[in-house]
């Protein structure tokens, strides 16, 4: 919930300076020779960004405020959604978003947190920590999807499962095992992409899929840097080290197994060019599923199976 | 129907907050005392057009609203046998017989089979102005034999509800069509046929303890009065009003029973493309 902090601010100037700069002289013909000139350094300054980013940096765009959240993918890649709320329990949580999609025609289930973008919408979506009953939405969900043969599509996007009293009291812990043990049953193909934050159980309860991918600038964690640090440093303000410490990064998590595949994001972070980040997500997600479409039902699971039971390093 | 039996009817079964469109040229909406001309709330599904309330439809009207052309009633020479020869002030024999003789001789519920949107379905539909649609043996019944014949012909199924409750008249028999119901929607569920579930106002009762909570979706009309005990028998036994919208479709899906809200002019949009998503591709 911190604010947009000052490092990737910093970082990022000269490239909002130059885009500026080249904006502004869109609307006279006779520079646009100069135009072209700064649009090539303005592709390099974005490589270079993209290409020295610390792991710290890397989890700082993940919360950058104009990354695109679930939400924003959904309308990119639907050609229609149909939101479903509740979850036959106790209520309708808006961290969780879900709902009938249909993506180049084919029926799929969607499901991913949803953060808020001003100060409303963040009061809304609590800020993208579902509460117990989120995880019950979302689990209903994926049944009605299995019920319909149809696959499911999560997309995680969340700093954790909201730490509360009343989440305590309706079973934040419950909900969450039970996702964990009802998605290694789904005899339907179901693919997660950690399109931002993937904190923790939080994340890892829309998280139990044929394909795992990342977003090449999320992060995957059990922990935040921040709370991590502040345990094991026993000073938050070590985050940057803890964030590289945790191997939280996708390529980090590509090499260690947790992860099959990162999703390109445009040059400079995918807020940069939300159009652009949710057609690589499109292209990514219609990949998969087409390859899990030849398995049986059957085949998924088990491979699921063998997927998750293989995970861990013992000497 | 006599207006008696009407009158008491919804006396008994359900609070009077929603009344079907009356007589007249004008017309003053229930909700926002606006006066509408009768003519415009015919191209509106009878929605206010000023405020969006829904007024009370008729069975005629909802099917058609819903289905395609050409759809065949079923199972409409159903008639209850006054099991209990039930009588309180009045006969429950006279009253069955009343509106029998008033032409409303399919008891309080019509189940129909045809397309939506192209999609095969049955679909049955709940009428108030019979004993406030409350729930008796006929009424189990067809919801049953709809069930069943949705799941021989593998159609979606879908019920319209609205409903004061159990029929009183027809005591611990009526209650057992709750279960009864609920146990063919099991067959289609595990079948794997979609069933829908529309509330519409009001729905109390066991219609709302049984089907009417069921469905793979459960659909609500706006502001439609949704629950088991009626806010005035809460109100009794808690001796205290309840809040503004309690009970309402609005305040059912932000408490995660109704899955969604769609106003009567999208409803059968919603519905055709939830049934392209369910059910297989036909080749
Ligand atoms: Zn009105």
């Amino acid at each position: 919930m911190s604010d947009q902090p000052l490092d990737l601010a910093q970082l990022e100037k000269p490239i909002l300076e130059l885009e500026a700069q080249i904006r502004s002289m869109e609307m006279d013909p006779s520079q646009t020779k100069e135009r072209e000139k700064l649009e090539k350094k303005l592709e390099k300054l974005r490589t270079e960004f993209s290409q020295n980013l610390t792991d710290w940096q890397r989890v700082l765009l993940a919360r950058h405020p104009k990354r695109p959240y679930t939400l924003d993918y959904i309308e990119r890649i639907c050609d229609r959604f149909e939101e479903i709320h509740g979850d036959r329990r106790f209520g309708d949580d808006a961290a969780i978003v879900a709902g009938l999609g249909w993506i180049d025609g084919n029926p799929v289930m969607i499901i991913g947190q949803q953060k808020g973008r001003d100060t409303k919408q963040k009061i809304l979506r609590n800020f993208g920590c579902p509460k117990p009953e989120g995880y019950r939405k979302a689990l209903r969900l994926m049944k009605l999807a299995e019920k319909f043969q149809r696959p499911i599509l999560c997309l995680i996007d969340t700093q954790g499962a909201y730490p509360g009293v009343d989440a305590e009291e309706r079973g934040q812990a419950e909900a969450i095992a039970r996702n964990l043990l009802e998605m290694a049953k789904l005899e339907v193909p179901v693919v997660a992409v950690v399109i931002g934050e993937g904190g923790s159980g939080g994340a890892l309860a829309l998280g139990v899929a044929d394909r795992v991918m990342m977003m090449e600038n999320a992060n995957y964690s059990v922990i935040s840097p921040e709370g991590c640090a502040s345990i094991l440093w026993k000073d938050s303000s070590q985050a940057p080290k803890a964030a590289e410490a945790l191997k939280l990064t996708a390529p980090r998590l590509l090499d260690l197994g947790v992860i099959d595949s990162i999703v390109k994001e445009p040059l400079g972070g995918a807020h940069t060019d939300h159009d652009r980040a949710a057609a690589l997500l499109k292209e990514a997600v219609v990949e998969a599923f087409g390859e899990l479409a030849e398995l049986s039902a059957e085949a998924l699971v088990e491979e699921r199976y063998q997927k998750f039971a293989k995970m861990g390093s013992v000497g | 129907m006599s207006w008696f039996v009407k009158k008491r009817q919804q006396k008994i079964a359900v609070e009077e907050r929603t009344v079907r469109v009356p007589e007249g040229l004008w017309i003053k909406c229930e909700a926002c005392k606006e006066l509408i001309y009768r003519a415009e709330l015919q191209n509106t599904h009878n929605v206010c057009p000023k405020c969006g309330y829904h007024f009370r439809i008729g069975v005629e009207e909802r099917l058609t609203s819903l289905m395609d052309e050409g759809y065949t009633t079923l199972f409409s020479d159903l008639q209850s046998t006054d099991p209990l020869h039930f009588v309180a002030m009045k006969a429950y024999k006279d009253q069955l017989k009343k509106l029998h003789d008033a032409g409303q001789d399919q008891d309080a519920v019509v189940v129909v089979e045809g397309t939506l949107g192209g999609h095969p379905v049955v679909l049955s539909v709940m009428n108030f102005d019979f004993l406030a649609a409350s729930m008796g043996s006929v009424v189990g019944e067809k919801l049953k034999l709809g069930a069943e014949r949705a799941l021989a012909t593998k159609s979606a199924y879908l019920i319209v509800s609205c409903s004061g409750g159990a029929r009183m008249q027809e005591g611990t028999l009526s209650l057992m069509q709750m279960a009864k119901v609920s146990a063919a929607l099991a067959k289609l569920d595990k079948a794997g046929i979609p069933y829908f579930s529309i509330l519409t106002d009001p729905t109390t009762g066991g219609v709302s303890a049984s089907f009417a909570m069921l469905g793979d979706l459960n659909v609500a009309e706006p502001k439609a009065l949704i629950g088991f005990a009626g806010p005035r028998v809460i109100e009794q036994t808690i001796k205290q009003s309840l809040p503004e919208g309690f009970q309402r479709a609005e305040f059912l899906q932000a408490h995660g029973m109704v899955d969604k809200v769609v106003s009567r002019d999208q409803l059968k949009d919603f519905l055709k493309a939830c049934l392209a998503w369910m059910m297989p591709e036909r080749v």
